[in-house]
């Protein structure tokens, strides 16, 4: 049985259908990428699966566990954790705050405190800044600190959305390094990109979306080498 | 009078209305909405606090936390029953408020059934009335323990928000609700936490209020009502620190208009100047609105 299991789903926004029966897995150890033009629906599908999106119709199974319609809060206490598109860090709490909240679920206050530290010695800059307002950092540093908070709910799978998006090239290749980190700690991640190349490299499968409906699927390195993919999302 | 026991004045009720107030910046804080119905709970803490001195014989002090429950689980039920279910439906803003005012006129309606509308009293000796000797002014052991327990209820909400895992939780829901969500926190349960908390704070106040001016109405709220609201437009709406900062502008306000010979007028001094702050300055004294919330 896969780690996450998606069935038919369909979710709208009033009467735009945003998802039309889009179906796929994810095995424990995996990276899975979704790519996507804009608005194509990736958003939808992560927040329809964290619970912020009802959808009309199709199921979600998350480690064996009927989880469709299920309140944000407790999809996220299940262990599966969404680092949202803009990153969305409470600006006006202080980076050590916004850690703190990552493990709001969590009891065990010295393992908290730990890995807090371990956070603050991954990210020098956050270490640097951790009583400033979080709202007062540039963008890379709020994607680290988006990842970072997520990291404190200790996720059993990650979900991140274009994590990338708006950052210079050089946080580019930081952002995927960190990617690669959690990958390497074991940590099932279902990554959502537009860019799609640097997402093939690093995922092990992939599916790609197309207004709302999985148009192709396959080994990310076998998508990165086909024809139709490359003129689309590669070119 | 002279001035120094203007200030005195103006500082012991300052201390109340901060108080009262601090539970609509809470409210509003965190739901992005006035909650009218806040007076009505003011009045209900002061009813409680009243029927548990007559009723089973206990000290005035002692019935403070006890209005402060009671109080606070109204503001619970509040909530269940005149927000909740609109927030589920997504209902605008301007709903929740116009359901807030009905809830208001049924809390009031109730407390005419059970209390009447005679003024009614803490019973004789009970509130220690003598003046202290020896000071350069008037003042009242109550009026010192008002003030003293209006601030040590600011300083304990202050400590909850700024320092606790659930202030932490409250500042997230204020900041973003989906976002809140998504961090593993009960939005809905923030809200019943909430407005617990805001209900208590009035309950203290309107107890308090109660005890400095022995006669209480199920239309006592009215007296505070739109005071409180000048209040929070004065700290900047939703700002916990900007509300206890406006409560004693607003009391000082209050007090020196009635040292000027205007105290018919007094009220119209405080809806002035709740006038003049929504025209000229709707962000508060201290600006930011936005950034400041809770
Ligand atoms: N809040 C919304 N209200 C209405 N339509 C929306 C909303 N959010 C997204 N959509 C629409 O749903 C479709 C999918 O959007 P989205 O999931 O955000 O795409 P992506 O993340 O792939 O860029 C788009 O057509 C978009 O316009
Ligand atoms: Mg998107």
């Amino acid at each position: 049985m896969a780690l996450l299991e998606i069935h038919d789903l369909h979710t709208s926004y009033g009467a735009i259908k945003a998802l039309r029966g889009i179906s796929f897995k994810i095995e424990a150890n995996q990276v899975v990428s979704l790519i996507g033009a804009n608005g194509a629906g990736k958003s939808t599908t992560l927040n329809t699966i964290s619970g912020l999106l009802k959808p009309r119709q199709g199921r979600i199974i998350f480690d064996g566990k009927n989880i469709t319609g299920w309140r944000s809060d407790r999809i996220t206490g299940l262990g599966l954790v969404q680092v949202p598109e803009g990153r969305q860090i409470i600006a006006p709490m202080t980076v050590m705050e916004n850690l703190m909240l990552g493990a709001y679920r969590r009891a065990d206050r010295e393992a908290i405190d730990a890995d807090i530290e371990s956070i603050f010695k991954r990210f020098k800059r956050l270490d640097e800044r951790r009583h400033q307002k979080a709202g007062s950092m540039s963008g890379g540093e709020q994607q680290m600190l988006a990842v970072g908070r997520a990291m404190m709910a200790q996720p059993r799978l990650l979900m991140l959305d274009e994590p990338s998006m708006g950052l210079a090239p050089l946080l580019v290749n930081e952002v995927f390094q960190i990617i690669a980190d959690i990958k390497a700690q074991g940590i099932p991640i279902l990554l959502v990109e537009q860019n799609a190349r640097k997402a093939l490299q690093i995922a092990d499968y992939a599916y790609v979306l197309e207004r709302g409906v999985i148009v192709k699927e396959g080994a990310a390195k076998v998508l990165a080498e086909d024809a139709e993919i490359i003129s689309t999302y590669l070119g | 009078m002279n001035l120094t026991q203007q200030i005195v004045n103006a500082i012991w009720l300052g201390g109340v209305y901060s108080l009262f107030s601090l539970g609509y910046a809470l409210v509003f804080s965190i739901l992005g909405i006035l909650n009218l119905a806040h007076s009505a709970i003011f009045m209900w803490g002061a009813f409680i606090g009243l029927t548990v001195v007559l009723r089973l014989n206990v000290s005035v002090w002692l019935s403070i936390p006890v209005a402060m429950l009671g109080a606070g689980i109204i503001g619970v039920i509040l909530d269940a029953v005149a927000f909740a279910p609109l927030r589920r439906r997504n209902a605008p803003r301007i709903s929740q408020l116009i359901s807030s005012i009905g809830a208001s006129i049924l809390l009031v309606n109730i407390a005419q059934l059970i209390f009447g509308t005679q003024p009614q009293r803490f019973p004789l000796g009970s509130i220690p009335a003598e003046s202290i000797e020896g000071l350069p002014f008037r003042i009242t052991p109550i009026q010192i323990i008002i003030l003293v327990i209006s601030i040590v209820l600011m300083i304990a909400l202050q400590f909850l928000i700024r320092r606790t895992r659930i202030g932490q939780a409250m500042r997230a829901v204020a900041f973003n609700q989906q976002v809140a969500g998504l961090l593993g926190i009960n939005a809905g349960q923030i809200f019943q936490i909430t407005f617990f908390l805001a209900g208590a704070l009035a309950g203290a106040a309107g107890v308090l209020f109660g005890l400095a001016y022995n006669s209480m109405t199920p239309f006592m709220g009215d007296q505070v009502a739109l005071k409180g609201l000048t209040v929070i437009v004065l700290g900047g709406l939703g700002n916990i620190q900007g509300a206890v900062v406006g409560g004693f502008v607003v009391a000082g306000l209050e007090v020196f208009s009635i040292a000027a010979g205007g105290s018919n007028y007094r009220e119209a001094f405080v809806f002035t100047l709740l006038f003049l702050m929504l025209l000229f300055r709707p962000q508060g004294l201290v600006g930011e609105a936005q950034q400041n919330r809770a």
